[in-house]
Order: structure tokens, then C-alpha cells, then sequence
């Protein structure tokens, strides 16, 4: 194993810290995410809130990978990371084409389909 | 404080040292190598060939005005030479410099970070040197650096693929993301560069564009755009960016040298064990790369500068699917036991 | 040790996230964002996923973000407004509806630490169990992921293309100019 290996595998014994502070931290980090992704009026801003909850479910995803000692945690991360990817650029494409034709991205003001 | 930890501190202090020396011997190299080819004699005044040059240089560069202009977004004006240079400093942290040091019955190896991840932790961190750039243009509250960093920065990431790519095919023979490994690999087979020259090719072009050299250094273009996106930043910022842009340049040439040319190897030399063995590999490592800086001065003094859209469509229509050939052909080669 | 190090990146990670979702400048919010999933990245490497770390930053803070600062470059979003009616109740149930659910889900997490750690094996760090897992077990999804990012790099070059009233544009040559002004946001980093 390399130094790294060696080193990380001391972590997680008794010594080290428990999984569920991190669980505890990633869920902290959605609840930012939520309160951000409700409250603003940007929408890139919503857009930022909502990776940071994608990214507190990844750091969620590990966490529990290295509690059970399973890598399928890894995966699933490796794809949500390029779910994430794909959603950025569809998203922002979006954002774009609405601002060519409203010149703003105010959400509130995308109000079309209200009554 | 443990014996690794104090290893790993003067390593971090040896690699820190030989990239802020790289800066001052590089400007006197650029400024003579470019008198050379343009026929006309350079520095030569401080000091035996003008090499002090360089010292001179970052003496001014001390001592000159330090001009913030008032409408700037000023936590972005002043944190942008700071992010432009930590990525160049960290990314030598992954290259190995040398053979394993057996010191006090410690094994040594010569390597800053030897993370298991190693190219891809230096893609990583050289990724995030679009940030200075972008940081720098709209922190400047200039059209000119806005203009300067959107374009640099486009070119970064687009140039990043092409890079990561060759990258990767040059990894696949050694098998492990470990430049230790690779620089194993080719001392046991030979240097990848040959077997992979359309790679090797394709990493030259595409280092060319993440450090911003001529050809492609749109974002600086001192006729086109001022000075790009460090036109507002004087004396010490400005010689902040110089720094990046040099120290980026050494590590990206650390890299090549270490996929494609053996890294502190030579072909067939044994080198001996202790202190001897890691200074001569250093020395190797330091001389491929000091060629490699040379071939960088050289391309900059003459070829002109790619427009734009020629830039992009390199990148993209020329250099990718290039990348993606020679990606196939060395996974085709290393299944079928060639390589 | 460990502890330090995590308290030090837990700690900047919850203050960025605050300053992402804080901050008027979206251009602040995304920078913050860099420093946020630049240290879920440490914490990812404290638990033995050294790849998935550098795949963070590699991908999300030096790929996805600088393409959100592009797109707020490009369409110059200025610094959001400050108030109006009815926003501080909107914000402060929203923070309260976050806090209530976060307590909610600390409480579940934290009953749910059973099983002991066990120490961190070289299959569960390494590249290559990783990677075998990836291209044999899942070879599927792999596949069907690179699928997805192919749509959306063309649904988002569609999209955002910009509407051109001329007919030669319909010529193919005549592709070229549409596609400088907007390759700077439309390219896609897979």
C-alpha cells in the first residue's frame, strides 16, 4: 500500500472520527442548500444552492461507503457527479435562452404560467 | 514532529526553492533567447552575459508603485495573483524528483505527495488555475481584462481535455495514475515518447495552451487587448501573475518530461545509490526540463499568434479527436501485450 | 490529528456554504462554492476515497463552476436586490424549515451509527478495485451516463445557440459565426 493507504488506514478505528459527524456535516450542508434554493430570487443562485445539496449528498454517499466498507458508494457518487455535469450545462443553457428572451433572471418574474 | 513529517517538509522545501529559482534564470533565458533569435545582442549589461538580469528585474519589481485603481471589486483584485499562483506551487507536488534516498534506514522516496492519485490530483489542481485568470479580469472592472480572462479561460478549459486525454494514454501502459510507476514502466520498456508521439504531440500543443504561451496567449495579447487580464495590476501583483504563468509552465514541463521522457531516469544508467543517486536524478530531471523551457521560449519568438476562433476550433476539431486516436491505438497496443 | 483536520474543513465548509447561499454577488456565491466543494474534497480523502476527491475538484470546482461564472459573466447578473415585501418571512421560514429539517435528519443519522467502523482496506481505497467494479458491475449505467452527457452537450448547444434571422445561416457553412459567440458557455466538459 502507498504511504497515503497507510496512513488512511488507521482512520475510522477508535482513535479516529465516527462516520456520523460526517453524516451529521452533510446533512447540515443540505439544509444550507434547501434554505438557499427556496429563498432566493436569482436563479443562479438557486442553481448554486442545489449543487451544494448534490454535493452534501455525495459527501453523504461516502460516508456511508466507508462505514460499510463497500465501494458502491464510490460508484454512485462518480455518477452523480456526472449527472451534476449534464444538469449544469442543460441548466445554464437554459438560463441563457430565457434571458434572451425576458432579459432577466429573476424568478419571480418568469411568471407565465400564473394566473 | 515524526521523521516523515520532517521528510516531507524538506522535500516541500527543495521542490519550493528549485521552482522560485526557475523565475529569475527564466526571464534571463527568455530576454537573451529572444535577443539571439531576433539578431539583436539583449541584456548584457548586469553582470557576465547579463545574468543578473533576472535579480535586477525582481528588485524593481520590489521596489516599483503598487497601483490599485478605486473602482476595482477589491477582494477579487487582490485574491486573484494569489489563486493564479497556488496551483502552479502545488501541482510539482506529485512528479517524482529522484531515485528512492535510503536515509537512516528510512526509504525515501523523492516525491512530495506520493498519493495514489497522483496525475489525476495534478489535473486536478491545475484546473483550478482558471480561477486567478477569471478572478483578475472581473475583479479589474476593465473591458480589456474581462475580454482577456473569458478567453483565457475558455481556452483553459477547453484545452484541458485534449491535455487529460494525452495524459491518460500516457498512463495506460505503466498501468497506475503513480508517476513513480510511470517513470518505472519506462525504465524497465522505453521512453513513452516514442511509442506515443501523436500523444506526446498532442500534450506539447495543449501545454502550450493551459499555460497561455504564444501561440495561443490570446488572454495576454500585449497588441491586441493592453495587457489582457493583468492590465490593472502593477509591481508586485504583476510579477505575482509572471511567476504563475513561469512556475505553471515548469510544472507542466515536469509532467511531459516525467510521462514521455523517463521522468529523473536514463535509459540504461543505474544510478547509484544514497545522496550521489538523487542528486544525479534531480539534475537529470532539472536538465529535460530546462530543455523543455528552452523549446518554450523558442516557439514563442516564432510563431504569430492564433486568432480566436482558430484557437477554439485546434482545440476542439483538431486536437480532441486526436487525443481520443491515440487514446484507442495505446489501449489497442497495451491489450495486445505490445506495450 | 484526524479530528483537527476534520474540524478545520467541516468548519470551512458549513461558513462557504453559508456565504453561497448568503451572498447578493453570484459571482462571490460561486467562488465560495469552489472553497466549499474544495474541502468536502479533504474530507473525502479523510474517508479513503482519494479519487473521488481529485474527480471533485478535477470535474466540479475546475469544470462545472467556471462554466457558471461564463454564464454569469456573459449575461452580467448584477448583484441581486435587496428587499422587498414579504421576503424577510419568505427567508426566515425557509431558514426555519431548514433548521427543523436538518435537527429531524441529524436525529436519524445519529441513531444510526450501529455497526463499528472498520479500518480502511486497501481494496475499498484503491483505483483498481474501483475501476473493475465501475467496468464490470456497472458497466451499464457507465455507459448509459456517457449517453446522457452526449444529449446534454447538444440539447445545451441547441438551446443556447443564438436565433439567427439571416437565411444563409441556414447554409451549412454558415455555422461557423453562431458557433464562436456561443462556444465560450455552450462546451461541455464530460
Amino acid at each position: 500500500m502507498t504511504a497515503l493507504a497507510a496512513t488512511t488506514a488507521t482512520i475510522g478505528t477508535t482513535a479516529g472520527v465516527p462516520v456520523s459527524w460526517y453524516l451529521l456535516l452533510s446533512a447540515l450542508l443540505f439544509a444550507i442548500g434547501t434554505a438557499g434554493a427556496l429563498t432566493r430570487r436569482n436563479g443562479i443562485s438557486i442553481f448554486l444552492s442545489i449543487e451544494l445539496m448534490l454535493n452534501s449528498v455525495n459527501l453523504s454517499l461516502v460516508a456511508y461507503s466507508r462505514l460499510w466498507g463497500d465501494r458502491t458508494g464510490q460508484i454512485v457518487v462518480f455518477f452523480v457527479l456526472a449527472v451534476a455535469a449534464a444538469e449544469a450545462a442543460v441548466g445554464l443553457a437554459l438560463f441563457i435562452a430565457i434571458y434572451r428572451q425576458r432579459r432577466t433572471i429573476d424568478v419571480n418574474r418568469m411568471n407565465l404560467m400564473q394566473w | 514532529m515524526s521523521p516523515g513529517l520532517i521528510a516531507t517538509l524538506a522535500k516541500m522545501v527543495v521542490v519550493l526553492g528549485f521552482l522560485l529559482t526557475v523565475v529569475p534564470v527564466m526571464v534571463w533565458v527568455e530576454r537573451r533567447g529572444s535577443a539571439m533569435m531576433q539578431d539583436r545582442p539583449g541584456p548584457n549589461r548586469l553582470g557576465p552575459f547579463g545574468l543578473f538580469q533576472g535579480l535586477a528585474d525582481a528588485i524593481k519589481f520590489f521596489f516599483k508603485e503598487d497601483v490599485t485603481p478605486s473602482a476595482v471589486d477589491r477582494p477579487m483584485f487582490l485574491a486573484a495573483p494569489v489563486l493564479a499562483l497556488l496551483p502552479a506551487l502545488t501541482t510539482f507536488a506529485v512528479i517524482p524528483f529522484g531515485p528512492d534516498l535510503v536515509f537512516h534506514g528510512r526509504t525515501i522516496h523523492l516525491i512530495v505527495a506520493d498519493a495514489d492519485a497522483g496525475v489525476l490530483l495534478f489535473l486536478a489542481l491545475a484546473s483550478l488555475g482558471v480561477y486567478g485568470l477569471v478572478m483578475a479580469g472581473y475583479g479589474s472592472n476593465n473591458k480589456f481584462s474581462l475580454l482577456g480572462s473569458i478567453r483565457a479561460s475558455a481556452q483553459m478549459v477547453s484545452y484541458e481535455l485534449a491535455l487529460t486525454l494525452a495524459v491518460v494514454a500516457a498512463i495506460i501502459p505503466a498501468g497506475s495514475f503513480r508517476l513513480d510507476d510511470v517513470v518505472a514502466y519506462q525504465r524497465a520498456h522505453l521512453w513513452s515518447f516514442l511509442p506515443q508521439i501523436l500523444g506526446f504531440l498532442v500534450f506539447l500543443i495543449a501545454s502550450f495552451a493551459e499555460t497561455n504561451r504564444l501561440p495561443f496567449d490570446l488572454a495576454e495579447a500585449e497588441s491586441e487587448l493592453i495587457a489582457g487580464f493583468h492590465t490593472e495590476y502593477s509591481a508586485m501583483r504583476f510579477a505575482t501573475f509572471f511567476m504563475a504563468e513561469y512556475i505553471s509552465m515548469t510544472s507542466l514541463s515536469a509532467l511531459g518530461v516525467t510521462l514521455y521522457f523517463g521522468g529523473w531516469s536514463l535509459p540504461g544508467v543505474n544510478l547509484p545509490a544514497g545522496w550521489i543517486g538523487a542528486l544525479l536524478g534531480f539534475g537529470i530531471l532539472i536538465a529535460k526540463i530546462a530543455f523543455c523551457l528552452a523549446v518554450y521560449v523558442w516557439v514563442r519568438w516564432t510563431f504569430p499568434r492564433f486568432r480566436y476562433d482558430q484557437l477554439m476550433r485546434l482545440g476542439w476539431k483538431v486536437l480532441l479527436p486526436l487525443a481520443i486516436l491515440n487514446l484507442l491505438v495505446v489501449a489497442a497496443l497495451t491489450i495486445a501485450g505490445w506495450l | 490529528m484526524e479530528t483537527a483536520v476534520f474540524a478545520l474543513f467541516a468548519l470551512l465548509a458549513v461558513a462557504s456554504a453559508v456565504v453561497v447561499v448568503a451572498h447578493r454577488n453570484p459571482v462571490y456565491a460561486t467562488m465560495s462554492l469552489v472553497l466549499t466543494l474544495f474541502s468536502v474534497a479533504v474530507l473525502f480523502v479523510l474517508l479513503g476515497a482519494p479519487f473521488i476527491a481529485a474527480l471533485q475538484i478535477l470535474i466540479y470546482a475546475g469544470a462545472i463552476l467556471v462554466l457558471f461564472l461564463f454564464v454569469i459573466m456573459l449575461l452580467n447578473i448584477q448583484r441581486e436586490e435587496a428587499h422587498h415585501s414579504g421576503q424577510a418571512v419568505q427567508r426566515w421560514s425557509a431558514i426555519l424549515g431548514a433548521a427543523v429539517f436538518c435537527g429531524m435528519l441529524g436525529m436519524l443519522l445519529w441513531r444510526t451509527h450501529a455497526a463499528a467502523d472498520r479500518p480502511l482496506t486497501g481494496p475499498l481505497v484503491s483505483l483498481k478495485g474501483l475501476a473493475s467494479e465501475l467496468f464490470t458491475d456497472y458497466l451499464l449505467p457507465f455507459e448509459i451516463v456517457g449517453l446522457l452527457l452526449l444529449v446534454a452537450v447538444v440539447a445545451a448547444s441547441v438551446v443556447a445557440k443564438r436565433p439567427d434571422a439571416a437565411p444563409e445561416a441556414a447554409v451549412p457553412s454558415g455555422a461557423e459565426p453562431s458557433e464562436i459567440t456561443t462556444g465560450a458557455v455552450t462546451r461541455e466538459t464530460p
